[in-house]
C-alpha cells in the first residue's frame, strides 16, 4: 500500500539572528485512513515538521531539505498556486488555539464558505450551505445561528469544532492536527478527540496528530512517532510502543507518565534537559541523558534500526527491550 | 446598535455643556477689554457705557453665560463686535471652508497612509518598507507651515502652476477654478496624518501577521491577495479610529496652514477674532469647533462598532 504522506530525511533550519536546527532528518509515513501521532516535548520539532508539510514556514528565514511527498506529489517542488490549491483541499490543518486561528472580524459561516468558494468554485451562498452542513456535522448546537457568529462569541470547545468544520469543509485526504486539544479543558478535550476519531473514520482521512500528551495519543492514534531534538526516536504501532518501547527516550517518557504506573510509587523522570539546537547534531542527541550510553554514542549518529512491522528505533540497542537493557547494566557498579 | 447609539448620544449632553462653560470662562478670563478694538481712541465714557450695556458686558458673568448659552441653544451666537455680522453665519461659512480643506486632506492622508502602511507592514524590512517608513517619519517631522511655504515657492512662485493664497473668487464650486486653490493647502495638511497612519498601520500589520489565523488562512488555501484582504479588514477599525482623531486635529489645528495660505476657514477666523478681541466671534467659533470634536468622535465610535464586531454594542 502506497503511503499518502511520505517524508524522507526532512531537515528544517531557521536562519536569522541565531540559527536553529529544528528538524534534523525526520522520516514519516502515513497510509490512507491511518492516524499517526507525533509525540514529543516542546521544541522537539513536531509543529515545525507539520508546518513544513504544508510549506507554511516563513520562506526567507527557513531552509528545508529532504523530500516531502503528499498524495504522490512533491511538495517541496510546488509553485505557489499549486501549493494554495493543495492547502485546504488535499491537506488541511487545525491549530492549537482556535481563538487565535480564526479570523476575529469574519463570521464563522463566511470563513468556512470562503474555503469552499476557493476550492470548489462555488458561490458564496452555496458555500454557506456547506458551512451549515459542516457545523451540523461537528455537532455545534443551533448551527444556523452560529453561521453568523463571530469567533469571540463562542466557547473554546465550540471554536475548535468550528475550526474542524472549516478544515474538513472541502473533504481533505489528510488532516494535520497541531495539538488541537491542548488549549481545552479535560472534558471538552475528550469530546473533541471522539469527534475527530469519528469524522476520521467516516471520511477515511489520514491524520497526523501532534501532541505532547501520551494520554491523548492513546485515545486517537493507530501509530506513534516519538520525536526528540528534531528527529524521530522511535516509530511503531501504539500498542507496540506503549508495551515495548525500544528507544531509551521513549522508555523514559513512558515511565514518567501515570499510564500503567502503580499507586504510591514514584514516577521516574529523565535527568537533564534537551540539547540546544544551534548546531546540527553529530552524535546521538539523547546520549548526554541516556543511562545506557556507551562511548560510540557520543561519536556517531545512531542508525535507524528496522524492527519489522513498520517499526523503527534510532538506537544501537534497539534490538533489546527495556528490561534487557537494564539487566545488561547490572555487572558494572553504578 | 440603537441602544449603543442612544447611550453615546446621551453622554454628549454633559460634555457639550462643560465645553460651552469652559470656552466661555477661558475667553472671559483672558485679559483685554473687547470694546477697545472698536471704540475710537477719543470715545466718550458715555458711548463706551452704552456699548457695554448693548453687548451685555456690564452684567455679572453667570448671567452673561446664561444669556449666551440660551441664545446659542436657539441658534443665535450673537453678533461680531468687529463687523456686526451674525457670528453664526460667519462661523458656518468658515466651518464649511475648513471642512472642505480638512476632509480633502484627511482623505488624501488616509489613503496614502493606508497604502504605505499596508505595503510597509506586509513587506517588512524590504526596500519598500524603508522607503515608506522614511516618508512617514519625514511627514510627521516636517513643520507644516514651513512645508507650506516651500510648496508655495516651488509651485506658485517658480513654476506658477497653482495659486498661493485664498479660496478663489466668490462662492465655492467644484470646478478647477476653485479646486486649484485647494491643492497646496490640502497636500500640506495631509502630510502629518499620512505619516501617523503609515506608522500605525505598519505596526498593526506586523501584529496581525504574527497571528496564528494568518497561517490558518494560508492553510485553507487562500492566495496572498486574499490573505492581504483579511489583513486590511483587521487593520481597518484601528486605522479609522486614529484617522478620526487626526481629522479632529485637522479641523481644530489648522490655524497655521490656514494662515499661511489665507484660507478663509475657522483657523483663520479664530486668528482674526483673537487679534481683534472679538469675544462673541471667538466664543462662537470655539464652541462650534468643540461640538465638532464631540460629534466626530461619536461618528468614529459608531463606524468602529459597525466594522469590528468585538466592540460591544448595547
Amino acid at each position: 500500500m502506497k503511503p499518502v504522506v511520505s517524508v524522507r530525511d526532512l531537515t528544517v533550519s531557521f536562519h536569522g539572528e541565531r540559527t536553529v536546527h529544528a528538524v534534523n532528518g525526520v522520516s514519516l509515513e502515513v497510509r490512507q485512513g491511518e492516524v499517526l501521532g507525533l509525540l514529543g516535548e516542546s521544541g522537539s520539532g513536531k509543529s515545525v515538521t507539520m508546518r513544513a508539510l504544508m510549506r507554511l514556514l516563513p520562506r526567507k528565514r527557513t531552509r528545508i531539505a529532504g523530500s516531502i511527498e503528499v498524495d504522490g506529489r512533491d511538495v517541496l517542488a510546488m509553485k505557489d498556486d499549486e501549493l494554495s490549491a493543495m492547502r485546504g483541499k488535499v491537506v488541511s490543518m487545525i491549530f492549537q488555539e482556535p481563538a487565535l486561528a480564526l479570523d476575529p472580524v469574519y463570521t464563522i459561516g463566511a470563513q468556512i464558505a470562503e474555503s469552499v468558494v476557493r476550492h470548489e468554485g462555488k458561490s458564496m451562498a452555496e458555500g454557506r450551505e456547506r458551512a451549515l452542513e459542516m457545523l451540523e456535522r461537528v455537532r455545534i448546537p443551533s448551527p444556523k445561528r452560529r453561521l453568523d457568529a463571530y469567533p469571540h462569541e463562542m466557547s473554546g470547545g465550540m471554536r475548535q469544532r468550528a475550526m474542524i468544520a472549516l478544515a474538513l469543509a472541502c473533504k481533505p485526504k489528510i488532516l494535520l492536527a497541531d495539538e488541537p486539544t491542548t488549549a481545552l479543558d479535560a472534558t471538552v478535550q475528550i469530546q473533541i478527540l471522539l469527534l475527530l476519531r469519528e469524522l476520521q473514520a467516516e471520511m477515511g482521512m489520514s491524520v497526523i496528530f501532534v501532541t505532547h500528551d501520551l494520554g491523548v495519543a492513546v485515545e486517537i492514534c493507530d501509530r506513534v512517532s516519538v520525536m526528540y531534538a528534531g528527529k524521530v526516536a522511535e516509530t511503531g504501532t501504539l500498542a507496540n510502543l506503549v508495551r515495548d518501547p525500544r528507544h531509551p527516550y521513549a522508555q523514559g517518557l513512558l515511565s514518567s507518565t501515570v499510564l500503567g504506573a502503580r499507586r504510591g510509587e514514584r514516577l521516574t523522570t529523565i535527568p537533564g534537559a534537551p540539547p540546544s539546537l544551534s548546531q546540527p547534531p553529530q552524535a546521538c542527541s539523547f546520549e548526554p541523558r541516556c543511562r545506557f550510553a556507551v562511548a560510540s554514542c557520543a561519536i556517531q549518529r545512531p542508525p535507524e534500526v528496522d524492527l519489522g512491522e513498520r517499526r523503527m528505533a534510532r538506537c544501537i540497542f534497539a534490538e533489546k527491550t527495556a528490561s534487557e537493557k537494564i539487566a545488561s547494566l547490572q555487572p558494572t557498579p553504578a | 446598535m440603537l441602544v449603543y447609539l442612544a447611550k453615546r448620544l446621551a453622554y454628549t449632553v454633559p460634555i457639550v455643556f462643560s465645553v460651552a462653560l469652559v470656552c466661555f470662562m477661558l475667553v472671559h478670563l483672558s485679559p483685554g477689554d473687547p470694546l477697545i478694538s472698536i471704540l475710537p481712541a477719543d470715545a466718550s465714557v458715555e458711548l463706551e457705557q452704552r456699548l457695554r450695556i448693548q453687548y451685555g458686558f456690564d452684567r455679572p458673568l453667570p448671567v452673561q453665560f446664561w444669556i449666551w448659552i440660551s441664545n446659542a441653544l436657539s441658534g443665535d451666537l450673537g453678533a461680531s463686535i468687529a463687523n456686526g455680522r451674525p457670528v453664526l453665519s460667519e462661523v458656518l461659512q468658515a466651518v464649511r471652508n475648513t471642512l472642505l480643506l480638512a476632509c480633502t486632506a484627511a482623505v488624501l492622508g488616509f489613503a496614502l497612509g493606508m497604502f504605505f502602511g499596508l505595503v510597509a507592514g506586509y513587506f517588512r524590512d524590504s526596500w519598500i518598507d524603508k522607503l515608506a517608513t522614511s516618508i512617514a517619519i519625514a511627514g510627521v517631522s516636517v513643520p507644516h507651515y514651513w512645508l507650506g511655504m516651500v510648496l508655495v515657492i516651488i509651485f506658485s512662485v517658480q513654476l506658477n502652476w497653482l495659486p498661493a493664497v485664498g479660496a478663489g473668487p466668490g462662492n465655492w464650486s467644484w470646478t478647477w477654478t476653485h479646486l486649484q486653490y485647494l491643492v497646496l493647502p490640502a497636500v500640506t495638511m495631509a502630510v502629518i496624518p499620512m505619516g501617523i497612519i503609515t506608522r500605525t498601520v505598519r505596526a498593526l500589520v506586523g501584529d496581525i501577521l504574527s497571528n496564528d489565523f494568518v497561517d490558518a488562512l494560508r492553510a485553507k488555501g487562500l492566495g496572498e491577495g486574499r490573505v492581504f484582504l483579511h489583513v486590511i479588514k483587521n487593520a481597518a477599525p484601528t486605522a479609522i479610529a486614529v484617522m478620526g482623531l487626526q481629522l479632529g486635529y485637522l479641523l481644530g489645528g489648522s490655524i497655521l496652514i490656514e494662515t499661511v495660505f489665507s484660507w478663509p476657514g475657522t483657523g483663520f477666523l479664530l486668528n482674526t477674532a483673537i487679534f481683534q478681541r472679538d469675544l462673541p466671534l471667538l466664543q462662537g467659533t470655539i464652541l462650534v469647533l468643540a461640538l465638532f470634536f464631540v460629534f466626530l468622535n461619536l461618528f468614529v465610535d459608531m463606524l468602529q462598532a459597525m466594522i469590528d464586531p468585538r466592540i460591544k454594542r448595547g
